[in-house]
């Protein structure tokens, strides 16, 4: 989101899942969207049966990678090098977009330097993908017709996320595939409702429609429609804060809907640090691993069955939220547990609705202005901008940056020079594997709602290696090892994975009661938009003396 | 903002004749749609918006002047000067007879209540064809080969009967109700999730929805998003929690509400209409014309909400 916000002033996906049906070539980068986004892969699909070209870069050959014309089977943590060498090979062969460059960007000469030394082959020795594969990549996303560039947390679960996302929009930029039906920019929210969190201002420096809380018109408009002064400065992200707890400075934690202390990384130091607060308080549909370290805990409503409200999706499309069903027992709807709070706080807030609150949305946020309640209902959502009752919402975004009229064109879109910089967690002697994490189809994040249901797909947590690997290790199928990294290690059974190539590794985080695979990740986050690098840990795996006493249902031998 | 609006090739409006009415329908539309526009009730059973034709079940054919066999109305483009006519006596003849066939052979009692009363407007009377033979064993049509027939008994109707297949906790396979219209398979395959677990299998009478060699589902490629149950006409996929509860004798559409809510799980956004009886979730689809979906899910998004209801501390009747 940081990266879209700061070169286009928007910080959402700038094309519509129709679009993709049309699209002449797609990218595919750090997405496994046949499993991660599958009903989003149906319009890639739609798309491939009409001849779009398909390419997926990824270090694992997964799902996705299996309808792509090629899979880049990159190192993880190399997004970097390849981008900046398909640029260097689409300047020299002078296949960038000239007019485009000119009428609408900023900073590409210093670009242009900054990749100028990632020849064809120092790009493959770095990320590991053959210099003529790089080359006919770069060659056929430069001269498609339309052309997108599509990724998920491959990209951003990662030290240095921001950058990779804006080596990616160079790539946009430099080839003018932006601003036009068919060709765009997009990321693949992981989570429901993480673009429209972003759109309400739920991070450190937006208020609601991406306006800064540190200008002062725009708070001014706030604190007249709220009668209460707001901070002036901007807040801390998730990484940010656990900084301040670590300083002291973060005593208080109010935490709806998440389970930090199962789903970050390094969870050891997550556990501490949420234990040493002064106060935690968790609001949440279950009593989850963080609501038993909280002092209070508050009882919510599920927000997709049984609240009203809105969510958006990856394609900036404001959707209803209806109440299906009763919450059980003093389950409440957030909304009137959040004003609750605000009465003992001193605030009287009524007892607002969620219309009440979307309504005041409109009047605060102009990309939402038009989106009146009916609009939603009778339109089956609409993507902003939709700045007036009129307006039918926005399917592509950026199409202003190709305007000659200066005033339409507004601010042109700057190239950004990123460098490309190593995973933290290096890989040596001792710590000689690399692993990445990633989803299964049938599960989600920390199995905490898909643990509930009954998925014949479902089988247990695996530590997925490549056949040359375990021969290597003389591991069989199905033994456990033991896995450690430079801060924790734990034991799971070996799965062996075609899709891997030797020396990478791969696990989910779907099953922290089975095995604690953030024992192993790093905690070390991206400055700018506080991600942590979930997919790239260096450990050894471990052959255990003595095979584990199967305790009924493993075995076999 | 100026935005280039992608704008479909210009579409000319064709004249055509629907029993006699002079109409005009775009090109490209079908007989169908062009009969749906106005207001010509027209029965079909394998047609779906969000699916291609593929004119398995011939209850929609019209008869087009020129043409020396009935047409199926759910694939035929509309013609300049066209003249179809619905309601002769070859087409009712032609309904009448294709819908006793399938409904000698195949319960279609769960089909939907347009068809319940286009069976009864075109006088189907399946009973006719004799007594319904016996059910077979598990498995049994699934072990036929195509060509080795046993000499038919005229007095009694051939039927698929055979018990349902219930090997999952998801949904059930209930084939005496299937009637070949091959939505699942198109659903399964290139129209949506192309996951290709599932095809038609053997000849003739002895056809039959099956994975690949018939292994069981847990062995096939299926992935469990369930979006042949959200096309199947008759019942015969259906939800589990559907199948249990109609042989308790406790499903009841009439006290069930439907409500449209958002997928909780990827950031994707599919529409959900979320069937509830009693407060309790008996069943998940999606709107056919939604743009995100077309009416298709994922197994989390079509089967991955007893997380809400496992709260509630009660679950009497389908302990888990």
């Amino acid at each position: 989101m940081v990266g879209l916000a700061t070169v286009f002033g928007a910080g959402g996906g700038t094309s519509s899942y129709e679009e993709v049906e049309h699209v002449d070539l797609m990218m595919l980068w750090g997405s496994n969207a046949r499993a991660a986004h599958p009903i989003y892969f149906h319009h890639v699909l739609k798309g491939i049966h009409k001849g779009m070209r398909l390419i997926v870069v990824d270090p694992r050959r997964t799902e996705s990678a299996e309808w792509g014309d090629l899979w880049l089977g990159l190192d993880v943590g190399t997004d970097i090098a390849l981008s900046n060498t398909m640029a260097r090979e689409i300047i020299v062969n002078d296949l960038h977009h000239r007019a485009f460059i000119e009428l609408a960007t900023t900073d590409f000469d210093d670009y242009v330097a900054s990749v100028m030394d990632w020849t064809l082959e120092r790009g493959a020795e770095v990320t590991g993908i053959p210099a003529d594969v790089i080359r006919e990549v770069a060659h056929a996303y430069a001269k498609a017709d339309r052309a997108m560039i599509c990724w998920t947390l491959g990209i951003t679960e990662h030290h240095n996320a921001a950058d990779n996302v804006l080596a990616l929009i160079n790539l946009g930029l430099l080839t003018g595939h932006v601003g036009t039906y068919g060709s765009g920019l997009n990321p693949l929210r992981g989570q429901n409702n993480v673009q429209g969190g972003g759109d309400m201002g739920a991070i450190p420096h937006h208020l609601t429609g991406f306006q800064e809380v540190e200008n002062d018109v725009v708070r001014a408009r706030f604190e007249q429609e709220w009668g209460s002064k707001i901070n002036p400065k901007k807040g801390w992200h998730l990484s940010q804060m656990f900084e301040a707890m670590e300083e002291g400075e973060l005593t208080a934690l109010y935490v709806i809907g998440e389970n930090p202390a199962a789903s970050e990384a390094d969870n050891q130091r997550t556990h501490k640090l949420l234990a040493n607060l002064d106060i935690l308080i968790v609001q949440d549909i279950f009593l989850t691993h963080t609501a038993e370290m909280a002092d209070v805990v508050l009882p919510a409503a599920n927000s997709a069955f049984e609240s009203e409200g809105t969510v958006t999706n990856s394609e900036r499309r404001v959707q209803r939220v209806r109440p299906a069903l009763q919450p059980p027992g003093n389950a409440r709807d957030d909304i009137w547990i959040i004003a609750q709070l605000a009465a003992r706080l001193g605030h009287d807030w009524g007892d607002p609705s969620a219309h009440d609150v979307w309504e005041e949305v409109r009047r605060l946020s102009p990309m939402h202005a038009g989106m009146a309640w009916e609009r939603l209902e009778e339109l089956g959502g609409i993507q902003w901008p939709c700045p007036d009752d009129e307006h039918p919402g926005t399917t592509f975004l950026h199409g202003r940056l190709w305007s000659e009229d200066p005033a339409e064109q507004g601010r042109k879109a700057p190239f950004s020079v990123v460098l490309y910089e190593p995973p933290v967690d290096e890989l040596d002697e001792d710590y000689p594997f690399r692993l990445t994490t990633g989803r299964r189809l049938d599960s989600y994040n920390t199995g905490v709602q898909t643990g509930e249901y009954t998925s014949p797909l479902r089988r247990e947590e695996t530590l997925d290696m490549s056949p040359e690997d375990a021969e290597r290790l003389r591991l069989r199928e199905g033994e456990r090892v033991r896995v450690l990294s430079r801060r924790g290690e734990v034991v799971a059974p070996v799965r062996l994975a075609l899709g891997l190539r030797p020396g990478l590794l791969f696990m989910t985080l779907h099953f922290p009661d089975q095995v604690d695979v953030n024992n192993l990740t790093i905690d070390a986050w991206d400055p700018k938009s506080g991600t942590a690098e979930f997919k790239a840990t260096a450990v050894r795996v471990e052959k255990l003396e003595e095979p584990a006493v199967a305790s009924g249902g493993g075995g076999g031998e | 903002m100026s935005q280039a609006v992608p704008l479909d090739r210009p579409r000319r409006l064709l004249d055509l004749e629907i029993d006699g009415r002079t109409t005009r329908a775009p090109e490209g539309a079908t007989i169908l749609d062009a009969c749906r526009a106005e207001g010509v009730d027209t029965p079909t059973m394998c047609y779906a918006g969000n699916l291609t034709p593929v004119n398995a079940c011939r209850v929609c054919m019209v008869e087009v002047e020129g043409s020396r066999v009935l047409v199926p109305a759910c694939s035929r483009p509309v013609e300049d000067g066209m003249k179809v006519q619905t309601d002769t006596e070859r087409v009712r003849h032609s309904r009448k007879l294709v819908m006793e066939f399938l409904a000698s052979s195949v319960d279609t009692s769960l089909a939907s209540t347009d068809w319940l009363r286009w069976m009864g407007e075109y006088g189907a009377d399946p009973s006719r064809y004799g007594a319904a033979m016996e059910p077979m064993e598990t498995g049994e049509r699934d072990e036929r080969w195509a060509g080795h027939h046993h000499d038919p008994d005229p007095t009694i109707a051939e039927t698929v009967a055979q018990p349902v297949k219930v090997d999952n906790e998801l949904y059930v396979r209930d084939y005496e109700r299937c009637v070949l219209c091959y939505k699942c398979v198109e659903a399964c395959g290139v129209d949506a999730q192309n996951t290709f677990a599932i095809a038609v299998a053997g000849r003739g009478f002895d056809a039959r929805i099956s994975t690949e060699f018939a292994v069981p589902l847990d062995e096939s490629a299926c992935v469990y998003c369930g979006n042949c149950i959200g096309v199947c006409p008759t019942g015969a996929l259906m939800f589990k929690s559907e199948h249990d509860m109609r042989a308790e004798e406790t499903w009841d559409e009439d006290a069930q509400t439907v409500t449209n809510t958002i997928c909780p799980y990827c950031g994707v956004g599919c529409e959900l209409e979320v069937h509830v009886q009693d407060n309790e979730i008996v069943k998940v689809s999606s709107p056919e014309d939604h743009s995100v979906t077309s009416g298709h899910l994922c197994i989390k998004g079509r089967f991955g909400f007893s997380y809400v209801q496992s709260r509630r501390g009660r679950d009497d009747r389908r302990p888990r």
